[in-house]
C-alpha cells in the first residue's frame, strides 16, 4: 500500500471532534440525557405553582417527598429490567404480597422489624428469581411471565389478607418510622456536603480532560456537575422550613445511588447495557446473558418489596389493595419519562427518580386543585406519550447521525 | 504483539478437520496452516465449508474428526471463551459490537479492567487504564478515533471495523479470524481495513480471512486456500497466480461439467 493511500485512509477516520464528545454534540446527536425530564419537572412545578401557590410551600413539598417514595423505589427496580429490554408488570403485586409477608410476620408472629423487613425483601428477591428463571429457561416473553406474576401474586396477597378482616395493622416502630421520621438539620447539611464534595471529585478530572473543548461544552459540564448538589441544596433549604428532610427521601436517594454505581461503575453494569443493546454480541464476549437477566429480575422484585415496606409504613397497615391500581404502570412510566428506552440498552437510574418525581408532582398538584383520579390518570398518560415521543425523535436522530458517517 | 513463531511448524494448523451436519458433509479432512505474521485467505463458493472451518477454530462448532493445533500442539476448543484463552479472536461479519456502548466498553466487553488492589476495588471499573490501553491499541493500528467515550453507533463502517480489530490487539491475540471483513464496505473503507489487517500482520499475528473479494485476497493475503464442497482443492501463492486461476478453482467448472453427465 502506498503512502498516499495510507494517509487518505487515516484521514477518513478523523472527524475533528475533541477527544471527549461534548454535551452539545451529544444533544444534537440525540443523546438527550436528563434534559427532557428536567424540563418536564420545571414545567410541572411552574404550572402547579401558578394554579395554586400552596403547591411550592415547604409543607406541601415535604408531603410530596413522602408521596414519591413508594413509586420511586419501584421505578428504580423496574428500570433495571427495562435496561435489558425486558419488562416487569408484576412489581405492584410483588410489593403487595411482600408487604403482607412483612406485616403478618411483624404482627401475627411478633418478628422484630429488621428481621421482618429482611424477610420481605428476600421474599421479593426469590419471586424475582423465579420470574427470571421462567423467562430465561422457558424462553417465555417477560411480558407474559410477569403478567402471570401480576395475577398470581395478587391472588396470593388476597388469600393471605383474606384470613384477616379488611386490613392488617402493624405497630412495629422501625417499620412505621421509615415514613414518619425527619432528619435533624445537621444531618441534612452533612449529606449535602458529601454530595457536593463527591461531585467535585468526579468532575475535576473530566474538566481537565476537556481542556480543548469549546466554552459551551465546558459550561454544559459545569451544569451537569452542579445539578445534583444544587438540587440537594434546594431540597434541604426548602424542607428545613417545615419538619426537615424526611428519612424516606434519604433512603430513596441512597437506593438510587447504589443502583447508579452498580449500573455505571461496575463491570456488571456494562454487561447489563451490553445485553440490552446487543445480546448476541454480549454472549460472544462471554457474558452470561441469562444469569444477568435473572439477577436483574431479582433486584427489581427486591426493590418492589422495599417499595411495599414503604407503603406499609405510610399506611400503618396492609390490605388487599396495597401495591395495586396503577402503581406498576406509573413506575414503568416514571422510568420512561426519565429517559429509559423500552427497546433496552439505554437509560440511567437517576432518570427514574426524576420521572417518579414528575408523576408524583402531577398527582399531588391535581389533588390540590381538587381534581379526580380520572384527571390524574389522563394527565400522567399524556406526559408518558410526550416522553415516548421525545425518545422516538431522539432515536431517529441517533440513527441518522450514526448512519451519516458510514 | 508476540514475536514471530518459527517457520517449521505453523502458528495455527488444522489436521483432517471433518464436520457433518446430518447428511451434509460440511468439511472433509481439511488441513490448513497459518504462520505468525502472515495472512491466509480462505476462499470458496457458498456452502464450501469456509464458515464451518472458522466456526470450529473459534469454538462455535466441535469437529467430528481431526484436530486444531497451535504451535504444533493439539488444543481443545469447545467454546468461544476457550478460543480466546488459546489466543484466537474472531472478527465476525456483523462485528458483534454493542452500538449503545462506548468504544472502550466494546473493546473490553466481558473482560473489563478492575481497580485491582482491594476486594472493594475489584468491584469497580478502572476506566483510566482501559482508556490508556485503548489509545495504545488504536495507535498501533495507525487509526484515530473521534473520542474514546463516544458510542459505537456514532462511528462509520470503517471505524467500527477498527474497533472490532482493536479488540484483538488489546487482548494480545496471536491468531485473528476474519469473516468477510469488507463485505459491507465502500472502496476507501475497504482500503482502510486492508491497512488494518496489514498492521496486525506486521505485529506478528497470524490471520485467517474468509473472503469473496478478489481485491482483498490479492491486496493482503500471503497464501490462498480454496475449499469446494468441504474439501481443500487448492493451496496457492497470490504472487504466482491470477484472479482467474482462483475463480477457476472456486467454481471448479470442469467438475461441474462432469457431474452433470
Amino acid at each position: 500500500m502506498t503512502d498516499a493511500r495510507l494517509h487518505s485512509a487515516i484521514r477518513t477516520d478523523r472527524t475533528g471532534e475533541a477527544r471527549y464528545a461534548g454535551l452539545v454534540a451529544r444533544l444534537s446527536q440525540g443523546e438527550l440525557g436528563f434534559v427532557p425530564v428536567l424540563v418536564a419537572l420545571l414545567v410541572v412545578f411552574i404550572v402547579f405553582h401558578l394554579a395554586n401557590p400552596y403547591f411550592l410551600t415547604p409543607r406541601n413539598m415535604s408531603n410530596l417527598a413522602l408521596q414519591v417514595g413508594v413509586l420511586g423505589v419501584m421505578a428504580l427496580g423496574v428500570s433495571l429490567v427495562l435496561f435489558v429490554g425486558e419488562i416487569d408488570l408484576s412489581a405492584g403485586s410483588v410489593s403487595g404480597v411482600c408487604a403482607v409477608v412483612l406485616v403478618l410476620l411483624a404482627s401475627n408472629f411478633s418478628v422484630p422489624g429488621p428481621a421482618a423487613i429482611a424477610a420481605a425483601v428476600l421474599c421479593g428477591a426469590a419471586i424475582g428469581w423465579v420470574h427470571g428463571k421462567c423467562i430465561t429457561v422457558i424462553g417465555a416473553p417477560s411480558f407474559i411471565v410477569t403478567l402471570t406474576g401480576l395475577l398470581v401474586w395478587q391472588g396470593v396477597q388476597r388469600m393471605l389478607v383474606g384470613n384477616q378482616i379488611g386490613q392488617v395493622l402493624i405497630d412495629d416502630p422501625l417499620v412505621l418510622g421509615i415514613a414518619s421520621t425527619f432528619m435533624p438539620f445537621w444531618l441534612s447539611v452533612a449529606v449535602v456536603a458529601i454530595i457536593i464534595v463527591s461531585s467535585v471529585l468526579v468532575c475535576v478530572p473530566r474538566w481537565q480532560q476537556q481542556s480543548e473543548a469549546s466554552r459551551l461544552d465546558r459550561l454544559a459540564l459545569l451544569g451537569r456537575a452542579a445539578l445534583f448538589p444544587a438540587m440537594s441544596l434546594i431540597v434541604v433549604a426548602v424542607l428545613s422550613n417545615h419538619m426537615g428532610v424526611p428519612v424516606l427521601l434519604l433512603v430513596l436517594v441512597f437506593l438510587a445511588l447504589i443502583l447508579t454505581v452498580m449500573t455505571e461503575h461496575t463491570p456488571f453494569g456494562v454487561h447489563v447495557f451490553a445485553v440490552g443493546g446487543n445480546a448476541e454480541a454480549a454472549r460472544r464476549a462471554g457474558i452470561n446473558v441469562a444469569r444477568t437477566k435473572v439477577i436483574l429480575f431479582s433486584i427489581c422484585s427486591a426493590f418492589a418489596a422495599i417499595s411495599g415496606t414503604i407503603a406499609v409504613s405510610r399506611q400503618y397497615a396492609v390490605d388487599s389493595n396495597t401495591g395495586g391500581g396503577n402503581l406498576v404502570l406509573d413506575a414503568i412510566a416514571a422510568a420512561v419519562i426519565g429517559g429509559t428506552s423500552l427497546f433496552g440498552g439505554r437509560g440511567r437510574i437517576p432518570g427514574a427518580l426524576l420521572g417518579a418525581i414528575v408523576i408524583g408532582s402531577v398527582a399531588n398538584g391535581l389533588d390540590l386543585l381538587g381534581q379526580s383520579a380520572n384527571v390524574k390518570s389522563i394527565i400522567t398518560g399524556l406526559i408518558l406519550l410526550a416522553a415516548v415521543s421525545v425518545d422516538m425523535i431522539a432515536r431517529k436522530r441517533r440513527i441518522r447521525t450514526g448512519a451519516a458517517g458510514a | 504483539m508476540t514475536a514471530a513463531g518459527d517457520t517449521e511448524t505453523g502458528l495455527l494448523e488444522t489436521r483432517n478437520l471433518t464436520k457433518r451436519f446430518g447428511r451434509v458433509h460440511a468439511l472433509e479432512g481439511v488441513d490448513i496452516s497459518v504462520h505468525a505474521g502472515s495472512v491466509l485467505a480462505l476462499l470458496g463458493d457458498n456452502g464450501a465449508g469456509k464458515s464451518t472451518l472458522v466456526k470450529i477454530i473459534s469454538g462455535v462448532h466441535r469437529p467430528d474428526d481431526g484436530e486444531v493445533l497451535i504451535d504444533g500442539t493439539p488444543v481443545s476448543i469447545s467454546t468461544p471463551r476457550q478460543a480466546g484463552d488459546a489466543g484466537i479472536e474472531t472478527v465476525y461479519q456483523d462485528l458483534a459490537l454493542c452500538d449503545n456502548l462506548t468504544i472502550v466498553q466494546n473493546l473490553f466487553l466481558g473482560r473489563e479492567r478492575r481497580r485491582n488492589r482491594t476486594p472493594l476495588g475489584r468491584m469497580f471499573l478502572d476506566r483510566r487504564s482501559m482508556e490508556r490501553e485503548a489509545t495504545r491499541a488504536f495507535e498501533s493500528l495507525g487509526t484515530t478515533m473521534p473520542s474514546l467515550d463516544s458510542q459505537v453507533s456514532n462511528l462509520s463502517g470503517g471505524q467500527r471495523q477498527a474497533v472490532a480489530i482493536a479488540r484483538a490487539v488489546v487482548w494480545r491475540r496471536r491468531i485473528v479470524l476474519f469473516d468477510e471483513p469488507t463485505a459491507a464496505l465502500g472502496v476507501e473503507q475497504t482500503d482502510n481495513v486492508h491497512r488494518l489487517i496489514g498492521r496486525l500482520r506486521d505485529q506478528g499475528v497470524g490471520i485467517v480471512m474468509i473472503s469473496h473479494n478478489m481485491a482483498d485476497v490479492f491486496a493482503v493475503a500471503d497464501r490462498l486456500t480454496v475449499l469446494r464442497r468441504g474439501r481443500k482443492v487448492a493451496d496457492m501463492d497470490p504472487r504466482f497466480c491470477t484472479p482467474d486461476d482462483v475463480v477457476g478453482k472456486i467454481t471448479g467448472s470442469e467438475v461441474a461439467v462432469e457431474s452433470r453427465q
